[in-house]
C-alpha cells in the first residue's frame, strides 16, 4: 500500500527543499534531484495494480477531496516518474556545459513532476486545475530557461496559448459548479447522469475539452507546440513530448470523456477526425523541417494523432492500441529528444545539413537513434510497430478501413521523414558537412549515455508487455474506460 | 442576463488576445479573460441579502441555510487569483525580457520562429 499524497508531498517539498541547502556547493542539486526522481520512479512501480481512493484529512468523497489511484492513473504515473529519473539523469551533465544554475533547474523540474503527479491521481475538478496549472506555469519557465530571443518568443507563444486553454477550462469548471453544486468527478458524473442533458452541459464540455486539447496540441491547437519543444533545454524537451502533454492533455481528455460525460459515438468521430487531421497534417510539416528536434516536435502532434484515433474507436482492442501507444510514444519520443540533445551537446547545432557520418565518432547515440527511429515508424520488432498495429487492427475491426488507410499513409510518411534523419546525420553527410569539426567530435559522457541505453532497450522489449493482450498488464486500464461512468462513481463514493 | 455580461467580458478579452499585436495589450486581454471568469466565480455564489457563511451558536440552521451565500466559489477565487498573479509576473518578466532583446514590443516583428 503507497501513500497517495507522497507523490505530491516529495517533489513539491524537494523543490523547495534543493535551492535552501545547495547554494554553496556545486554537486548537491544533481545528486538531491535525482534520488528524489529515483524514489518516486520506485513507488510508482509499488503502485502497479492497486486500485483505492484516498480522502484528504479523512473527511468523505462528495464533501472533502479525494485522490483517485485506478489503472489509467497508475499507467501515467508509471510514465511521468520513468521518463523524468531518465531526463534528471541526463541533465547532470547536459546542463553543466550548456546552462549555469543548476538549483533553478531542478526546483522547476520538481514543481513540474509533482503537478503533473497530482494531475493524474486528483479526483477532484478545481483540485485538477490547480495542479495543471502549476505544471504548466513550470514548464513556461523551464521553456524559456535559456533566456535566448527565440527561446523568449517560443515561452511567450506558449504562454498565451496554455493560458487562455487554463481559463477556458476554470469558465467550464465554473459551469459545472453552477448547474451541479460539486466538484468531485465522481458526484458530478452522478448528477450529469440524473439531470437532462441541456445546452449548458454541452457547453461547459466543449470549453473544458478544448480548454485540454490546447494543452494536448491536436490540430487546431497545435500552434504552441513546435515552437516551444525545441526552444527548451533536451531534457525538457524530452519531458514536454514525452509526458507533458499526455498528462495534462490526453489522460484528462481522456478521463472527462470517459468518466465523467459519458462516450457517445458523436464525441467518437470527433476524437477520430481530430485524431486523423493531426495524424496527417503533423507528419506532412516534419516531413518539411531541416531542425532535427523541431521535426521531432511534429512527430509528437502526428503520434497524438494515433492515440486519440485509437481511443476515439472506443472498442477495447481501439483503447488498447491508443493507451500502448501513448505508453510507447512516451519511450521513444524522449529516447528521441534526449539523442537529439547529446548530438547538439557534441556539435552544437540542431541543423540536419551541418551534421554526416556521426556513426562513426557516437556509435552508441546513433545506435539509439536507429532505434528510436525504427520504433516512431513502426519496424516489427520494435514497439512501435505493435502499437501501430492494434490501432489499424482496431479500425479494420470497427468497420472504418479508411481510418485504417490514413494510418498506414501516416506511418509511411513518418519513416521517410526519419530515413532523412539518419541519412542527414548518422550514416550520411549533409550538405554543409564541416569535415574539420567533425574530426573533433567525441562521444558524450557516461551519465548520458546510461539513460538512452536504458530507453533504447525498453523501446526494444516493451512489446512483450503485449502478452496476453486484453489480460495482461493493460487489462485494469481498458476496464476503467469501458466500466465508464458508472463504475467510476461506484468506485470514488463507494455506493 | 448578468451571466451573458460576464461571457461577453470573456469574448472582448479573447479579441483582445487574438487580434492585438502589442505584447502588453495582449497581456492584458488575458487579464481580461481571468476577471470575467472570476466574477462570473463569484457571481455564481452570490445571493441577495445573503449573510457571511459562518454557523455561530444559537443560530437556526434552516433559516441559515436560506440566506448565508455559497462559500465554495470565495475559496475557489482566491485561489485562481494567486494562480493569475504567478502567471501574470511570469508573463510581464517574459515581457520585459523580450523588450530587451528585440527593442519592441510589437509581436509581428518578433519572427525567429517559423516553418
Amino acid at each position: 500500500m503507497v501513500n497517495l499524497p507522497l507523490f505530491i508531498i516529495i517533489p513539491f517539498g524537494m523543490a523547495f527543499f534543493i535551492p535552501m541547502v545547495s547554494r554553496k556547493i556545486k554537486w548537491v542539486p544533481d545528486v538531491l534531484g535525482n534520488i528524489t526522481t529515483f524514489i518516486l520512479l520506485i513507488l510508482s512501480l509499488m503502485t502497479l495494480n492497486l486500485e483505492y481512493v484516498y480522502h484528504i484529512g479523512g473527511w468523505k468523497a462528495p464533501f472533502g477531496i479525494v485522490l483517485v489511484l485506478d489503472g489509467l492513473s497508475c499507467l501515467l504515473l508509471i510514465i511521468i516518474n520513468l521518463i523524468s529519473f531518465m531526463a534528471t539523469l541526463f541533465s547532470v551533465e547536459y546542463l553543466e556545459k550548456l546552462y549555469t544554475s543548476k538549483l533553478r533547474y531542478y526546483s522547476l523540474f520538481l514543481l513540474m513532476v509533482g503537478g503533473m503527479n497530482g494531475t493524474v491521481l486528483s479526483g477532484d475538478l478545481f483540485n485538477l486545475f490547480v495542479f495543471m496549472e502549476i505544471a504548466s506555469i513550470a514548464s513556461y519557465a523551464l521553456v524559456a530557461f535559456g533566456c535566448q530571443a527565440s527561446e523568449l518568443e517560443a515561452s511567450f507563444k506558449y504562454l498565451v496559448m496554455g493560458n487562455v486553454g487554463s481559463l477556458l477550462v476554470l469558465y467550464a469548471i465554473a459551469l459545472l459548479y453552477g448547474k451541479t453544486g460539486s466538484l468531485n468527478m465522481a458526484d458530478v458524473a452522478k448528477i450529469l447522469i440524473n439531470i437532462p442533458y441541456d445546452n449548458l452541459i454541452a457547453f461547459a464540455f466543449v470549453l473544458i475539452i478544448s480548454g485540454f486539447m490546447i494543452k494536448s496540441a491536436l490540430v487546431p491547437f497545435h500552434a504552441w507546440l513546435p515552437d516551444a519543444h525545441p526552444s527548451a533545454p533536451s531534457p525538457i524537451s524530452a519531458m514536454l513530448s514525452g509526458v507533458v502533454i499526455k498528462a495534462l492533455g490526453v489522460y484528462v481528455v481522456i478521463r472527462l470523456i470517459f468518466n465523467l460525460f459519458g462516450f457517445t459515438p458523436l464525441i467518437s468521430n470527433v476524437l477520430i477526425y481530430m485524431g486523423v487531421i493531426s495524424m496527417i497534417f503533423g507528419v506532412c510539416l516534419a516531413v518539411l523541417q531541416w531542425d532535427l528536434k523541431r521535426l521531432l516536435a511534429y512527430h509528437s502532434i502526428s503520434q497524438m494523432g494515433y492515440v486519440f484515433t485509437g481511443i476515439g474507436l472506443g472498442t477495447p482492442l481501439g483503447i488498447l492500441g491508443g493507451l500502448f501507444h501513448l505508453f510507447n510514444h512516451s519511450l521513444f519520443k524522449s529516447l528521441l529528444f534526449l539523442n537529439a540533445g547529446s548530438i547538439e551537446y557534441e556539435i552544437g547545432t540542431r541543423d540536419l545539413n551541418k551534421m554526416g557520418l556521426l556513426y562513426k565518432k557516437m556509435p552508441i547515440t546513433s545506435f539509439a537513434t536507429f532505434i528510436s527511429s525504427m520504433s516512431i515508424s513502426g519496424i516489427p520488432p520494435f514497439n512501435g510497430f505493435w502499437s501501430k498495429f492494434i490501432i489499424i487492427l482496431a479500425a479494420i475491426k470497427a468497420g472504418r478501413p479508411i481510418i485504417a488507410f490514413w494510418a498506414v499513409i501516416g506511418s509511411i510518411l513518418t519513416l521517410s521523414s526519419f530515413s532523412k534523419v539518419l541519412k542527414y546525420s548518422i550514416y550520411g553527410k549533409g550538405e554543409k558537412f564541416n569535415e574539420e569539426k567533425w574530426e573533433k567530435i567525441k562521444e558524450v559522457g557516461d551519465l548520458m549515455i546510461v539513460p538512452l541505453i536504458i530507453l533504447s532497450v525498453l523501446c526494444i522489449f516493451s512489446g512483450l508487455l503485449l502478452y496476453g493482450m486484453t489480460e495482461g498488464i493493460f487489462s485494469p486500464v481498458i476496464n476503467v474506460l469501458n466500466g465508464g461512468v458508472v463504475e467510476y462513481i461506484n468506485k470514488v463514493l463507494g455506493s | 442576463m448578468i451571466y451573458y455580461l460576464c461571457f461577453v467580458l470573456f469574448l472582448i478579452g479573447l479579441y483582445g488576445v487574438c487580434c492585438k499585436k502589442n505584447i502588453v495589450k495582449i497581456i492584458l486581454g488575458l487579464w481580461i479573460m481571468e476577471y470575467s471568469v472570476n466574477l462570473f466565480l463569484i457571481l455564481l455564489g452570490y445571493r441577495k441579502d445573503g449573510i457571511p457563511p459562518i454557523l455561530k451558536p444559537n443560530t437556526d440552521i434552516s433559516q441559515f441555510t436560506q440566506k448565508a451565500v455559497d462559500p465554495l466559489p470565495q475559496a475557489m477565487v482566491l485561489t485562481s487569483i494567486v494562480i493569475g498573479l504567478g502567471v501574470l509576473a511570469l508573463m510581464v518578466t517574459v515581457a520585459i525580457r523580450l523588450y530587451q532583446r528585440y527593442g519592441t514590443f510589437d509581436i509581428t516583428e518578433m519572427r525567429k520562429l517559423k516553418g
